[in-house]
């Protein structure tokens, strides 16, 4: 009997939705077995009743120390809880905090850990499927046979809900080690003079646009369009567009009328930032850019040729 | 300072990426490699806390590494290592080599980047941090180094940052755009040629994964607009007049 636990990801004061993810992978995958999920923090309760609509089984973690991300505690407190009820497989949110801690507690655990996953079959072995080179292709992956298998699972992947109302169980586990790292506190991103999120055009860069010298080009189209310029990771790293402007996972989600990429390939991170918007326009003159998986409507060309093309006919029309 | 950095001789996303004639691997033709771009970075950051506080920074490369070694080393790494190893898409593998050829180094820091430009596992620095048992941290977007201890900020979600601090020796993997990676100088490139570049041997041990299939994921494809560049603006700007954004 299989038993699959998914660890929660608690975002700011609430529960992220990849938790309930995670449980549906739990679910899809769990045979006659059972799901259970896991739930750490100072105060889990409300986090636990939201959980059990989803899995057999949660166990709350609970204690003051936990009240801050700590990867060694979450690795502690996992590894005792382990020690009492044998996962056959653990699951973890590929977020920042997820992917930094399930490694190494799959390393405690002597378990092989596949990251970043968006499939998993464990009918006939244990498979997974995941992207490598930035989404240009996909890989299955066999993974050797084991007690314990770990993997940190893509967000917005596993969405078919499936209701439970499983039991809360109080696991009394206390964190036990003696912690290297020590937490100072959080700090919050710096805001800009634009706010790119409240825009209704944003006109979005990205390592295609080159050189900091063809900003210029995308802020004469923002400009005709009444929109904002915004950026791809590459481009804010390089410093050609402030950090406030950069649209993905690590920077900001927009949802405007207009989105238009211009030379961005689409990698996931970047997706996830704007793939809401009311209308996505991507140019780009890699004909399989991952891109146009996410465009309505693409252009198969090269920037420097469409978008002086697209100031002057608008600036016609303007007059 | 001892620092030991971990750089890759990866291939480029933006290279020609094919399906290889097995179906199992990418195909070689077309593909591009040059040192993992968070690699970059993280001999960067190295190489600066070298010039600050002093010490040696070793590049540790597994797999055909040399060109991506001798490039580090012409960007100021003082010496390299390299374990002749092709240890594929297995981390776990990658980091267990790893942590062998440098079980005689004593070490301060060990710097990785936070994941590979090819596979994007994301794994091999925070596995070696688990098996050597040191403190890390992921993501790391500034480093300060304090007496005995390093201040890092990693980068979480939506632009939040996360400062910690952690006692040396520690791991900590390197994300982009912590720094401004120096070009490599001709000066450089010469001295790099004096420069230790040692092979390592040791044994690959057992394989965690296998690579099954390798494949073109199954996208639904944006509308394509056509023609000249001028048919193109005017075909779009159609569209947007439709939807009322001019
Ligand atoms: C933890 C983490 C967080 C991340 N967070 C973010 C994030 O918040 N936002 C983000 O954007 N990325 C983020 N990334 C990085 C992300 O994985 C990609 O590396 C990045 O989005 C790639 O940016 P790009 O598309 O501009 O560059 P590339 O992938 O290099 O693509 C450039 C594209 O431009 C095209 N091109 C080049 N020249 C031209 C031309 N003349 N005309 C037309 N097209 C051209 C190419 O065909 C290519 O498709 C994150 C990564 C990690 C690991």
């Amino acid at each position: 009997m299989m038993r699959v636990f998914a660890i929660a990801e608690i975002g700011s004061e609430e529960l992220d939705p990849v938790s309930i993810e995670l449980l549906n992978l739990a679910n899809a995958i769990k045979g006659d077995g059972t799901s259970e999920a896991v739930v750490i923090g100072d105060d889990v309760s409300s986090y636990a009743e939201e959980l059990a609509k989803h899995a057999d089984r949660v166990w709350k973690v609970e204690d003051s120390e936990l009240k801050n991300y700590n990867p060694e505690l979450y690795v502690d407190v996992l590894l005792q809880l382990f020690s009492k009820e044998k996962p056959d497989v653990v699951l973890v949110a590929n977020s920042s905090r997820g992917a930094e801690y399930a490694p190494v507690l799959a390393v405690k655990l002597n378990a092989p850990v596949v990251t970043d996953i968006v499939g998993l079959d464990v009918s006939n072995g244990v498979r997974a499927t995941r992207y490598i080179f930035q989404g240009k292709l996909l890989v299955d992956v066999l993974v050797r046979e084991a007690e314990t298998y770990v993997f940190t699972v893509r967000q917005g992947v596993f969405k078919d809900e499936c209701t439970v109302q499983g039991e809360i169980v109080d696991s009394g586990i206390k964190p036990s080690a003696e912690v290297k790292r020590e937490f100072v506190g959080i700090v919050e991103p710096e805001a800009g003079e634009v706010d790119i999120s409240q825009a209704d055009v944003v006109v979005s860069v990205g390592r295609g646009i080159d050189d900091a010298s063809n900003i210029e080009l995308a802020e004469e189209l923002a400009e005709v369009l009444g929109g904002v310029v915004a950026g791809s990771r590459p481009v804010i790293d390089s410093g050609w567009l402030p950090k406030d402007r950069q649209v993905g996972i690590s920077g900001k989600t927009v949802k405007p009328k207009l989105y238009l990429a211009l030379g961005i390939s689409g990698a996931f991170q970047h997706i996830m930032g704007m793939k809401d918007s009311e209308l996505i326009v991507a140019v780009n003159k890699d004909p399989e850019a991952p891109i146009f998986g996410v465009a309505q409507y693409g252009i198969v060309g090269d920037i420097f040729d469409v978008v002086p093309a697209l100031i002057e006919k608008l600036r016609e029309i303007k007059g | 300072m001892k620092i030991i950095v971990l750089a890759k001789h990866a291939a480029d996303p933006e290279s020609e990426i094919r399906v290889s004639a097995d179906g199992k691997g990418v195909d070689e033709k077309g593909l591009v490699f040059d040192i993992n771009d968070w690699d970059r970075y993280a001999i960067e950051e190295a190489i600066r806390i070298r010039e600050q506080h002093g010490g040696e920074v070793i590049v540790v490369g597994v797999g055909y590494a040399d060109d991506t070694l001798r490039k580090c080393l012409a960007m100021g790494a003082d010496r390299a290592i390299k374990i002749p190893l092709d240890t594929g898409m297995d981390s776990y593998q990658t980091a267990k080599v790893v942590k062998e050829a440098i079980a005689d180094e004593s070490f301060d820091l060990i710097l990785t980047g936070l994941m590979s430009q090819d596979h994007n596992n994301a794994l091999v620095g925070t596995l070696l941090a688990g098996m050597l048992d040191i403190p890390f941290a992921t993501a790391v977007t500034s480093i300060s180094v304090e007496d005995g201890r390093v201040r890092a900020v990693r980068e979480l979600e939506g632009g939040f940052g996360e400062e910690n601090i952690l006692p040396l020796p520690a791991l900590l993997t390197i994300q982009s755009g912590i720094n401004e990676p120096r070009y490599v100088s001709i000066m450089g490139i010469k001295r790099a040629k004096t420069k230790e570049l040692r092979e390592v041997s040791v044994d690959a041990g057992e394989s965690m994964i296998q690579v099954d299939k390798v494949y073109i994921p199954p996208v639904e494809k944006a509308e394509l607009i056509e023609g000249s560049p001028e048919e193109i603006a005017e075909k779009l700007i159609e569209i947007l007049r439709d939807r009322g954004l001019i």
